[in-house]
């Protein structure tokens, strides 16, 4: 019976991180569509937003003000990098615009560290959680975190809203016209300065309700914090086949479960009663393995790259 | 359009081209692979720029206006290969083609106009572009140009790959729209219909004009008959 | 024939003035300067062995600091002398922990270089392998899927404790490294890859990263040539971590991450990709601005501000000046001496 318990417990988890990667892959699969960027600074407006969080409910503020401050300076900040480091480079080599995007996050990431000691801060912050985001609450036999159940929620509701905004607004219409087509998007009329910034105004709200929650989880903040999880929502993205909204989605998912199973399966020779089930992951899936969850997980990435490149949907599917 | 010229990379792809439309007239470019005729319509509708010349739209000067506002003045470019976007459905293309238009009112009746002329995709409206055939493909991407109530319609190749009768089907709507005063360039390798739905004809040759006149004169044109007409 | 004499002459006149340049800095006792000039060596063999790989394949690897860290740990495993090693590493299997390279040859440390290449000879190896899967990608997807080898590398640094310690600091390096070591090194790196720009391999390199499909369709293979420059890169990557390790002989897996392989992509940038000279010239101007940035940072407590005022100008340059300060062309330091001087054009083409 605790098994069955173990194994729900892990799925929460799963569906609670996952959708935490689909909020940031989708961000980077809606950039990258329109213009072929890997928005290396993604991970950084995570972090920003964190910051912002971190000083708004450290003065005190009540938490939905400090929500609106965090997505305020986070959606400004983010159409400032597009409009200063990306915008110039319309046309240029995909190469170039990932490159200047690594420049953005250096910014970004040393512009804190100098922000941070101008208010003569540590660098690193331990994150004031609010009430709301901490502790569990038991949901029968169960005992889910808060923050588990909020982050599920928030990407539930934010990605219903996404997918209601692309399919049924002139602009969401326009941003997925523009990633299929650019030229032809252009061709019927449609401002692609202003696709371009819409797109990046909702990836980095998006990117900051993440970094809000994911600030929550590790408890404290640094200005490194947002390299791993870009590097993830990426993998994510890759796996939905890059581009496609959908597709991040499911990939955000999907890493959220790899990830859990990663964690998951090499403890379970602990948790199976003895015998030769358990002495088989003892053997093979040692739980010492899941400190190489990361290494794992970029394997696999690596695998998709070469072997799936247009992700598990698959382009050919798409077009019959 | 005067005297533009247009380079791709250091490649001239115009060379000092000078031509004109006249409103509610049906103008027919034709020329060989890579004379420039894609290129002259693309420079119109502001997806390439002219480094030099002038292009003029109802004596506003439009060599620098973004697309979108080319678009928004009347100007719509049906481009060569549809292009149409295959993950929407027929009835978001169609919504986006009017993307660009000031005045909502008129839409849903456009719309109904655009479906009158083409209704196979009236049956298909809630499927998604990329699963329509050629054909329907191509006049989809003819009813989405005219969606944002276009003056001048630039017309690239509407008849390429297409089964004969469908081609047929495409010109008699190129036949209609011209009847109702709508102003047509028209870029055909099929220089037989072409030249028959025209009221005038340029023919381009390595970006420059080399001949202009009525469709009759340039059928009787020798030079037009052994290299566009082949025997036919 | 008088061509090449006068070629060759040109690189030992080259050679002599750095000779008695360093011997010099070696006589003055500057420890300071010292340090500034090995730092300079090494971060010289990192941009131009990253630009052999990134500036002319055009395949944009970022994954060459972790060769780096595999070569400074790989030799410092070899060079740590029996009695530490035991103590330090208790868990080494058996038959790594009875070498140790820690033996002279008259006043040379012979143990050290062979440790530096067999460090940088497997580290080629496994840049084979690695290279053999991830050359078949392109674009930026090149970068990402190397971007993620980096990952992988640290990874398993942090996690095979018996060999590395792990988050643990490795310390108790001997400080083998010095001016004459790094810069031996520093010229063999430039020299190698300037040969191997001016050779047919370095064409078809430059001719793939213009147009792969082009290349393609006129029969250039484009994987040997990538594969090449993958592979020598990461030998002289791991080359500069061995020099690097046995010079701040205490490091962890943190030291060889992203900031590091950002530096040199910044250096190699500015100098221009494809330019052999000019990822000199981008590692000095690079190093003198954050040398004198670090300055203003220390004295007034401003950690951040050089990397910001780095990435900002590394941002200006993808901007502006995407080709860098030089492109792909050289500055024919080969050809100063020539006679009529009629080669004071920066070509790159040799006949």
């Amino acid at each position: 019976m605790p098994l069955v318990y173990y194994a729900l417990q892990q799925v929460i988890n799963a569906l609670s991180i996952g959708s935490l990667y689909a909020l940031m892959a989708v961000g980077l699969a809606m950039v990258f569509g329109i213009l072929r960027l890997i928005n290396f600074a993604h991970g950084d407006m995570m972090m920003i937003a964190a910051y912002i969080a971190a000083f708004a409910l450290g003065a005190k503020l009540p938490l939905p003000v400090a929500v609106v401050i965090m997505l305020g300076g986070t959606v400004a900040v983010g159409m400032l990098t597009e409009r200063v480091a990306y915008r110039p480079l319309r046309g240029a080599p995909d190469v170039a615009l990932l490159l200047s995007s690594f420049g953005v996050g250096q910014v970004l990431q040393n512009g804190t560290l100098l922000v941070t000691r101008l208010m003569q801060k540590p660098i690193l912050i331990a994150f004031p959680a609010p009430e709301v985001l901490s502790g569990a609450v038991a949901l029968g036999p169960l005992t889910v975190s808060r923050l588990n159940i909020v982050s599920l929620s928030a990407g539930v509701v934010l990605l219903v809203g996404l997918t209601l905004f692309v399919t049924r607004t002139t602009l969401g219409l326009s941003m997925r016209a523009s990633a299929e087509d650019l030229v032809a998007a252009r061709l019927v009329g449609i401002k692609i300065n202003r696709v371009v910034t819409s797109a990046f105004q909702i990836a980095a709200a998006l990117a900051a309700v993440a970094g809000l929650l994911f600030a929550v989880q590790a408890g404290q903040i640094n200005p490194y914090m947002g390299f791993t999880p870009v590097l993830k929502a990426f993998i994510a993205a890759v796996i939905g086949g890059f581009g496609s909204i959908a597709g991040a989605v499911l990939g955000g998912f999907v890493l959220g479960a790899l990830e859990v199973l990663l964690t998951a399966l090499p403890g379970l020779g602990d948790l199976l009663p003895p015998g030769p089930v358990a002495d088989f992951f003892k053997t093979f899936l040692p739980s010492s393995l899941t400190s190489y969850r990361d290494a794992f997980v970029f394997v696999a990435l690596i695998l998709m790259l070469l072997l799936r490149p247009n992700g598990i949907l698959g382009k050919d599917e798409r077009e019959t | 359009m005067r005297n533009v010229s247009v380079y791709y990379g250091g490649i001239r792809a115009l060379d000092h081209l000078t031509l004109h439309i006249n409103a509610g007239e049906l103008v027919a470019l034709i020329g060989s692979n890579g004379a420039g005729k894609s290129t002259t319509l693309k420079t119109i509708s502001g997806v390439l720029r002219a480094k030099q010349g002038l292009v003029e739209y109802r004596g506003e000067d439009i060599s620098h206006a973004a697309t979108d506002h080319i678009v928004a003045v009347g100007v719509s470019h049906c481009p060569e290969g549809r292009h149409i976007f295959g993950g929407l459905t027929v009835r978001e293309n169609l919504r986006l083609g009017a993307v660009a238009r000031r005045d909502e009112q008129t839409l849903q009746r456009d719309l109904d106009w655009v479906l009158e002329m083409f209704p196979r995709l009236q049956e298909r409206l809630n499927q998604l572009g990329g699963t329509l055939s050629g054909g329907e493909q191509q006049m989809l991407a003819i009813a989405r140009a005219l969606m944002s109530q276009p003056q001048l319609l630039l017309l690239d190749e509407p008849s390429l790959g297409l089964a004969p009768l469908i081609v047929e089907r495409i010109f008699q709507v190129i036949r209609e729209l011209k009847a109702r005063g709508l102003t047509i360039l028209l870029v055909e390798q099929t220089v037989h219909q072409a030249l028959d739905v025209a009221d005038r004809a340029y023919v381009l040759e390595s970006g420059r004009i080399a001949l202009e006149g009525t469709p009759d004169a340039l059928k009787h044109n020798p030079q037009v008959e052994e290299k566009y007409l082949g025997q036919g | 024939m008088k061509i090449n004499h006068s070629r060759l002459w040109s690189w030992l006149v080259a050679i002599l003035i750095l000779a008695v340049v360093l011997a010099l800095l070696q006589a003055s006792g500057q420890a300071f300067w010292q340090g500034i000039v090995i730092n300079v060596g090494i971060f010289i063999i990192l941009t131009v062995s990253l630009n052999l790989s990134n500036g002319f394949t055009g395949v944009f690897s970022l994954g060459q600091i972790g060769f780096m860290a595999l070569g400074a740990y790989g030799s410092a495993i070899l060079t740590l002398p029996l009695r530490e090693k035991a103590e330090y590493l208790p868990r080494l299997p058996a038959w790594l922990a009875g070498v140790h390279f820690d033996f002279f040859v008259g006043p040379f440390p012979l143990g050290f270089m062979l440790a530096t290449l067999i460090a940088a000879l497997l580290v080629a190896l496994v840049a084979l392998l690695v290279g053999l899967v991830l050359m078949r990608l392109s674009g930026h997807f090149v970068a990402v899927a190397t971007l993620g080898f980096l990952v992988i590398v640290r990874v398993i640094l942090f996690n095979a404790d018996d060999f590395t310690r792990g988050s643990r600091t490795f310390s108790n390096v001997t400080p083998y490294t010095d001016l004459w070591w790094v810069w031996v090194w520093a010229v063999l790196a430039i020299y190698v890859v300037w040969r191997i720009k001016f050779s047919s391999f370095g064409r078809t390199m430059f001719a793939q990263r213009e147009d792969r499909a082009a290349a393609q369709a006129i029969g250039i293979a484009t994987m040997p040539p990538r594969l090449l420059a993958f592979v020598v890169s990461a030998f002289f990557t791991a080359v500069a971590g061995s020099l690097y390790a046995h010079f701040i002989t205490s490091f962890s897996p943190t030291v060889f991450y992203f900031d590091l392989t950002f530096r040199v992509v910044t250096m190699l940038v500015l100098g221009g990709m494809g330019s052999v000279s000019g990822s000199v010239i981008g590692v000095l101007l690079v190093m003198a601005l954050a040398e004198i940035l670090r300055r203003i940072e220390d004295v007034n407590q401003l950690y951040g501000l050089s990397g910001v005022v780095l990435a900002v100008i590394f941002i200006l340059i993808i901007v502006f000046r995407r080709e860098g300060l030089l492109g792909s062309r050289e500055i024919p330091f080969d050809r100063l001496w020539q006679k009529g001087g009629a080669n004071q054009s920066a070509v790159i083409s040799e006949q």
